[in-house]
């Protein structure tokens, strides 16, 4: 019995995962390193990973900040009644529901050129939809629960007897999150930065809808393999792919680390 | 506060007095039309099929890698996060070059008289690749924290194994499938990086509704976008709510 279900679970694992990440490798592969080579060095290959970087670097940063602060004041905050702390808690998870090419559309929505907000920053030589502002807006909402979710679980368990007795001890507020409540943060911290991460490389309906996949401008690593599919020129999108996959796995082992330390 | 209320809450409403900016009547007409129509259905439908799947094979893995201690079990638990590290768009990809048409299977496949991508099957497999670690993560801490106790106290007073199973394990870890499963439902409904790749994307056949909704914002019809948006952005916040009542249950028990 327990032969068959662990027989099984091989089977589902290989079938599902195993074998189509094998696929990616030999498919990248199969004009060897000149071709992949060639895939990786387009200009557009090099623009649009450079694009991703971007994205990631900057949602990451700003991802984090807020996401550690609004973690805090949603657990501290003692003016705010548990009504309206129930009702943020359940819309913090709003862009886990919500599909990304949705998210997408409604930044598109609200900024786009013909609206109010829009044109008012167009007049001031800011394009946000179709440029890069969108972009990282779009994927800002959807990492947005990453960080949060991460962090909260944590500041409850801990309680904030320690924090209130340095605070009466007359350390300064930055003092007490320093000393007192960002050791025990941290590792949540790190596994909610690996997270946002790897989706915000990984993001693709949102950008798409915002970026308008405009070649050597707007296009991401992601939005790059969707358009060398769509023009049957799949050795280049299983190149771009086989760099993506090999930064996931790099990040699924991050994954495991701070998961790991952070049980400790 | 600000920052969280400008990002998240502004969008959402926003999509909604966009969609209904035209009046019922309008957006009653493009939520009627047939197209948007079935692809609403057709994703629905869909959706249920790879949900089921995700809980039968999740609930059994969960319980293997839990229960059982076997050679390469860190490292198939490790890979279960996989399609969450992985971009949806080269998940996409994957199952486009082993089941498309020039490769093994799909020539195979095709033989036999069916066609796997660019029709349903192949939709379901990226809707259960992309929802994979839900039912599993979710099984997983409370298998854990089941005291083992009371499966003895069940074998030793003498109940069968499949008994034992169905009245000890199973009850612990429904609550783990539903919200685990209704996570994967909610994810496969608004899947779309992994879809559009390998669906072919055929009006009222293979179109499904975030293939639909990009579509309407490419053609330049956001009003038409945001009312399919919005059928789907009420559904996702039910099952989101009933995810969390279910939670909070637990936890006040």
């Amino acid at each position: 019995m327990k032969r068959l279900w662990i027989t099984l679970t091989y089977i589902v694992f290989t079938i599902l995962l195993i074998i189509p990440l094998i696929r990616i490798f030999t498919g990248a592969w199969a004009e060897g390193w000149q071709g992949i080579a060639e895939a990786l060095t387009r200009p557009q290959s090099l623009h649009a990973l450079m694009m991703t970087g971007m994205i990631v670097v900057i949602v990451t940063v700003i991802n984090t900040l807020f996401g550690v602060m609004l973690a805090i004041y949603l657990v501290r905050a003692p003016w705010l009644g548990p009504r309206v702390k129930q009702l943020l808690n359940s819309l913090v998870d709003l862009p886990f529901a919500v599909s990304p090419v949705i998210g997408g559309l409604m930044i598109v929505l609200l900024l786009g050129p013909n609206t109010v907000i829009g044109t008012f920053f167009e007049a001031a030589g800011f394009k946000v939809v179709y440029a890069l502002p969108g972009m990282v807006l779009a994927t800002l909402f959807v990492t947005f629960p990453l960080m949060v979710r991460e962090v909260m679980p944590v500041l409850q368990e801990i309680g904030s007897q320690q924090e209130e007795a340095a605070s009466t001890l007359g350390a300064y507020s930055w003092y007490t999150f320093w000393k007192v409540t960002w050791p025990s943060i941290r590792w949540g911290v790190i596994y909610g930065v690996v997270l946002t991460v790897a989706r915000s490389m990984g993001e693709f309906g949102a950008v798409l809808v915002v970026s308008g996949n405009i070649m050597n401008k707007t296009q991401t690593a992601t939005t790059l393999v969707y358009q060398d599919v769509e023009n049957f020129n799949v050795l280049a999108a299983n190149s771009v792919a086989l760099v993506l996959a090999a930064i996931s796995i790099a990040l699924l082992l991050l994954m495991e680390w701070a998961k790991k330390r952070k049980g400790h | 506060m600000l920052y969280f209320v400008v990002l998240i809450v502004l969008p959402i409403l926003g999509i909604y007095t966009q969609s209904l900016s035209g009046g019922w009547a309008t957006f009653w007409a493009s939520v009627s039309d047939p197209l948007a129509w079935k692809a609403v259905l057709l994703t629905v439908r869909l959706s249920v099929v790879a949900t089921m799947i995700n809980v039968l094979a999740g609930t059994m893995i969960g319980w293997v890698l839990i229960r059982y201690r076997f050679w390469g079990r860190s490292l198939l638990n490790s890979l279960v996060d996989l399609p969450f590290a992985l971009p949806t768009a080269v998940g996409g990809l994957m199952i486009l070059l082993l089941l498309g048409p020039n490769s093994l299977i799909g020539d195979l496949a095709g033989k036999l008289g069916f066609e796997i991508v660019f029709h349903e099957p192949a939709i379901v497999i990226a809707m259960v690749f992309v929802t994979f670690p839900f039912v599993i993560r979710a099984v997983q801490p409370l298998l854990e924290e089941m005291d083992p106790s009371e499966e003895e106290a069940a074998y030793t007073m003498g109940a069968s194994k499949s008994k034992t199973f169905l009245q000890v394990i199973l009850p612990t870890m429904l609550p783990g499938i539903i919200s685990g499963g209704m996570l994967a439902f909610s994810r496969a409904l608004a899947e779309f990086g992994a879809v559009v790749l390998v669906a072919g994307n055929i009006p009222g056949k293979t179109l499904i509704a975030s293939v639909f909704i990009f579509g309407e914002v490419e053609s330049d019809n956001p009003q038409g976008a945001a009312s399919v948006s919005i059928l789907l952005l009420t559904l996702s916040f039910l099952i989101l709510w009933t995810v969390n009542i279910i939670q909070s249950r637990r936890a006040g028990k």
